[in-house]
């Protein structure tokens, strides 16, 4: 079977690739502004073609615990929602960091705090690449900038889980979620029969117990443990860094955003460009781990780097620790659900360079 | 060629529709296309819009504030986007329900009375359509034949049999719109 090109939205684009990703379960509860993945996923009815399970739970913390079981039995299994439920789910993400599953959480991220707004936001950043629940954790964070990205990033994000064993999220927001591009659908995967080593499927007698728990009253074991997920969390700063590059080679002022932001900086490097500002833009693609390296490098060659997000500042502090005070970074960001517009990303980098 | 384009009016005057079957219709002109609605409680009774952009090149921001075409159908949207309509740009407006006429004369404007058609035609159903007839008039980047393609794919199956009255309406609307 050959790809499939159609018009989607992102919420769209999220279900459609589950399917053909080859997901084993989806529990959701609907939230705006990423309903229409629950929905399309409930139309699409794949129980009947892949087999896949698709439930809306009572809650998202019901969700949430549904993803813990059904990753402790090894399956391929994901959730999402949008900010005030990621929030409620929180117990159970970090449990399942410290279960060590693979899963897929998705955000689609609207304006707070509290239940603020619908509308698109950037202010989850450090719920989702800090830990956000409760321990020494991270997870896998994934953030597309394209209804295409969406789509592309589920099979992503579900092989890093799957390779480290360890929670992903795809960190997007309402403006993704609600737009529609073109998006070209790879061909459909069988679902995996594969019985993993590690799950809890039933103990044969060939076998010892195989146990899923975050939980040891042994410190001594237990440090032993945060050790190992630290070396896990090191590995994959050291072999899963993704990031995009727009015009830096002779860039002298660098925007750096990520999702919504990144497309809308984009623009604003053209127009920028017009006006005869050299600027260029990296795009954190996945943000934990974040392009720190990088950053650091182009600290060398630019003249300062201006952050650009929907969110009081969070994202600026992984540049502002990047560079390691190399260059002048700034920062710009709506808030509230307020998206910026390209006129007056370059208005602010101006006043940026100035100083 | 890149045409970013603003579509904005009353909830239920079927925008973000036009808008859709505008980016279907790019792509299947081998286009890129992108559609950015407004969502929320501005949709519920309040005004909608939706930008659309078609272009040759990778589309960078799907959001913008200055567009090279602006489709108005109502007052609030004539007194918001007025201004954002890019100086040499093309601004589309229904007449129906207009009490302050847009003034700007650094850009061209047509004045398309597709609402009225459309009641008198009892064809009030595909409004939209006429609207879109017009601006395919004025700003010739899609073609008819990829519109009713993009219609076929947009639509559901149960709503094909619709598709020749928003063929009439989409040529109605080519004839009706004039430039002010």
């Amino acid at each position: 079977m050959e790809k499939e090109l159609r018009l989607m939205k992102g919420n769209e684009a999220i279900a459609e690739a589950a399917i053909r990703a080859g997901a084993d379960g989806y529990f959701g509860y609907p939230i705006t502004p990423q309903s229409e993945i629950l929905e399309y996923l409930m139309e699409a009815n794949p129980q009947v073609t892949t087999g896949m399970v698709v439930l809306q739970a009572e809650s998202e913390v019901a969700a949430i615990n549904m993803v813990y079981g059904g990753a402790a039995c090894g399956k391929k299994v994901m959730t999402s929602s949008s900010s005030p439920g990621i929030s409620l789910m929180q117990e159970g993400i970090t449990y399942i960091a410290g279960a060590e599953l693979p899963c897929l959480i998705v955000n689609v991220v609207r304006g707070g705090p509290g239940l603020g707004t619908i509308q698109p936001a950037q202010s989850d950043y450090f719920q989702a690449t800090k830990g956000g629940g409760h321990g020494d954790y991270h997870l896998i964070v994934i953030a597309p900038s394209s209804v295409q990205e969406m789509a592309d990033f589920v099979e992503l994000a579900f092989d890093l889980a799957f390779k480290y064993r360890n929670p992903a999220m795809i960190l997007s927001d309402g403006a993704i979620g609600q737009m529609m591009e073109k998006v070209w659908l790879k061909p459909p995967k069988k679902r995996s029969e594969e019985i993993l080593p590690w799950a809890t499927t039933g103990k044969p007698a060939t076998r010892e117990h195989n146990i899923i728990t975050s939980l040891d009253l042994d410190s001594e074991r237990q440090e032993k443990f945060n050790m190992k997920l630290i070396a896990k969390y090191r590995e994959i700063e050291e072999k899963e860094v993704r990031f995009e590059e727009f015009m830096t080679d002779d860039a002298e002022y660098l925007f750096v955003a990520y999702g919504t932001s990144a497309r809308i900086c984009q623009k604003a490097l053209q127009l920028a460009r017009v006006e005869g500002i050299k600027a260029g833009l990296l795009r954190p693609i996945t943000l934990f781990p974040y392009p720190k390296k990088r950053l650091n490098e182009l600290a060398d060659t630019v003249k300062g780097m201006l952050a650009v997000e929907m969110s009081a500042g969070q994202m600026v502090e992984d540049v502002m620790l990047s560079v390691n005070g190399k260059t002048r970074v700034g920062h710009y960001g709506r808030m509230g659900g307020m998206i910026p517009t390209p006129e007056e990303v370059v208005e602010n980098l101006k006043s940026f360079i100035k100083g | 060629m890149t045409e970013e384009i603003i579509i904005a009016g009353f909830g239920g005057q079927g925008v973000l529709s036009m808008g859709k079957i505008m980016a279907y219709s790019g792509m299947m002109q081998d286009m890129e296309v992108s559609w950015m609605p407004s969502y929320g409680p501005e949709m519920r009774g309040g005004t909608a819009n939706v930008n659309v952009i078609l272009s040759d090149e990778r589309i960078s921001s799907p959001i913008l504030r200055s567009f090279d075409t602006a489709i108005i159908l109502n007052q609030q949207s004539m007194d918001k986007f007025e201004h954002n309509v890019k100086p040499g740009g093309t601004l589309i407006y229904d007449g129906n329900g207009i009490t302050r006429h847009p003034e700007r004369k650094d850009i061209t404007i047509y004045r398309i009375d597709a609402a009225e058609e459309a009641s008198r035609l009892n064809m009030q159903k595909v409004f939209n359509m006429f609207v879109m007839g017009g601006f395919m008039k004025v700003k010739p980047i899609l073609r008819t034949e990829y519109v009713i393609k993009g219609l076929k794919k947009s639509l559901p199956e149960r709503y094909h049999h619709l598709i020749p009255m928003n063929e009439d309406a989409i040529k109605r609307g080519m004839e009706l719109i004039r430039k002010v």
